[in-house]
């Protein structure tokens, strides 16, 4: 089996890494590709760059920054944000990008994903989805959460829609479940187990890490990787101390 | 020396032509059989569906200057399934350098499709730069048969060949422009074939 997958998530902003608090305000932290090099250095086993501003402007990510960080970096990386076509994903990949991950635009127009796993194969398409807990206890997704003010409900239920991208073509599916994000206190286990439960693609875990232990419970219900940001960024978890922690938890990891 | 990578439209040539630049070897991107023949060292790149690639390998004229080939040549994930008989991924013959069919992974319990991540491998041939245990990257449906050509194994749900070496012939079922300081190591072993 593959070892356990450490994946940090960068959001990125005009070409540099921001932090992502809202989307007016963000500060620039740092260049992309000092980022790229410094997780690559302390054993990032994957990366996702997040264009914040592609996202949220309508326009397409900058195959720069991807080229300069696919010319540095030896691990894989995937890149999020406004990807909504066949030409934009070419752009991403045909620059050096491993992966292209797909959101909103895939719950507008669906037939985005199967179009995308027949040009370049699903192992290239990542599904993201942003779920939370209704009152009755059933997962429901949002679309357009980049933006506070153009957020909507679309009514579906997580597992529906995450077996029909499943069927769609979609080669893994990262679910960052909302009433986790930013707090810290552990990803949503049961909800992250029921998607592992559903579908037979690899399940990323996002949202809530903020301890090591929470990064062996995603593993546990069975997520192949575990994704984060402010625990990496803030320098609060150190990705060799987190694959120690693992490593006597009896996870497999890559050194 | 030559070292040329085949540009079809398809794949993920750049982040191959820049691995091999971060070991400082050059390449150029080709897509006719004149300069697949005069290149020193090819590089079949992987990525995508194996219907579409045979697809473009037959319309550039290039599975027969393939099949002939001599002086070594380098398949990448879906460039390595291309070097078989068959796919149960698509009707269209591959190119039959070696034996056998290549079948698609079927996903269990604990054990998603596609197999994608870092995996370790073991029986590892002692000429190709990597070593027994090394953690590789991995992101595939599709598996090779056991052929006699293999040169390491991964384990999931079963041995899958990771690495091939036959004749002039290398492959990898990895990703080895994005397997780290490993991934390196059997680029440059290759380099020095």
């Amino acid at each position: 089996m593959p070892a356990a997958r450490i994946i940090p998530c960068l959001d990125v902003a005009d070409g540099k890494v921001v932090k992502g608090v809202q989307f007016k305000d963000h500060r620039v932290i740092g260049d992309i590709v000092d980022h790229a090099l410094r997780y690559r250095d302390e054993g990032a086993d994957e990366l996702v760059f997040y264009d914040i501003t592609a996202s949220a402007d309508n326009r397409t990510i900058d195959p720069k920054w991807i080229h300069e960080v696919a010319a540095v970096i030896d691990i894989p990386f995937a890149v999020a944000g406004g990807i909504d076509s066949i030409e934009i994903a070419e752009a991403c990949l045909s620059t050096g990008a491993d992966k292209v991950s797909v959101n909103s635009p895939a719950l507008t127009r669906p037939e985005l994903v199967a179009e995308l796993a027949e040009a370049f194969g699903r192992q290239c398409v990542v599904l993201g989805i942003d779920s939370y807990e209704d009152d009755e206890g059933t997962y429901r997704i949002k679309q357009f959460t980049g933006r506070p003010d153009a957020t909507v409900d679309t009514g579906r239920t997580m597992l529906d829609w995450a077996r029909d991208v499943a069927k769609l073509g979609a080669g893994e599916i990262v679910l960052n479940c909302m009433n986790r994000d930013g707090v810290r206190q552990g990803y949503d286990l049961a909800q992250l187990r029921a998607l592992a439960d559903a579908v037979d693609i690899p399940v990323i875990a996002s949202g809530g890490a903020g301890t090591v232990e929470h990064f062996a419970d995603a593993f546990g219900v069975g997520c192949s990787g575990a994704l984060a940001a402010s625990v990496f960024h803030e320098r609060r978890i150190a990705i060799g101390d987190l694959k120690d922690y693992l490593e006597s938890q009896g996870w497999e990891v890559r050194r | 020396m030559s070292l040329a990578i085949l540009d079809l439209g398809y794949g993920n040539t750049e982040s191959i032509r820049l691995a091999f630049r971060r070991l400082d070897a050059d390449s150029i991107l080709v897509s006719d059989p004149a300069s697949v023949q005069a290149a020193e060292k090819i590089v079949l790149p992987g990525v995508g569906h194996a219907g579409y690639g045979m697809q473009r390998l037959e319309e550039a004229g290039l599975v027969a200057t393939l099949k002939l080939r001599t002086k070594p040549a380098l398949g990448i994930c879906l460039g390595m399934q291309m070097l078989f008989e068959t796919s149960e991924e698509t009707d269209r013959p591959l190119l039959g350098i070696l034996p056998g069919r290549v079948r698609a992974l079927e996903p269990a319990e604990g054990r998603p499709v596609p197999h994608m991540g870092w995996t370790r491998v073991r029986d590892v041939a002692t000429d190709i730069g990597i070593s027994e245990g090394d953690h590789l990257y991995f992101a595939h449906c599709f598996v090779c048969p056991e052929s006699g050509a293999t040169a390491a194994r991964a384990d999931y749900g079963g041995p899958i060949p990771a690495a091939l070496r036959h004749k002039n012939w290398w492959a990898a079922q990895f990703h080895p422009e994005r397997s780290s300081a490993s991934g390196a190591d059997f680029l440059k072993a290759f380099l020095s074939a």
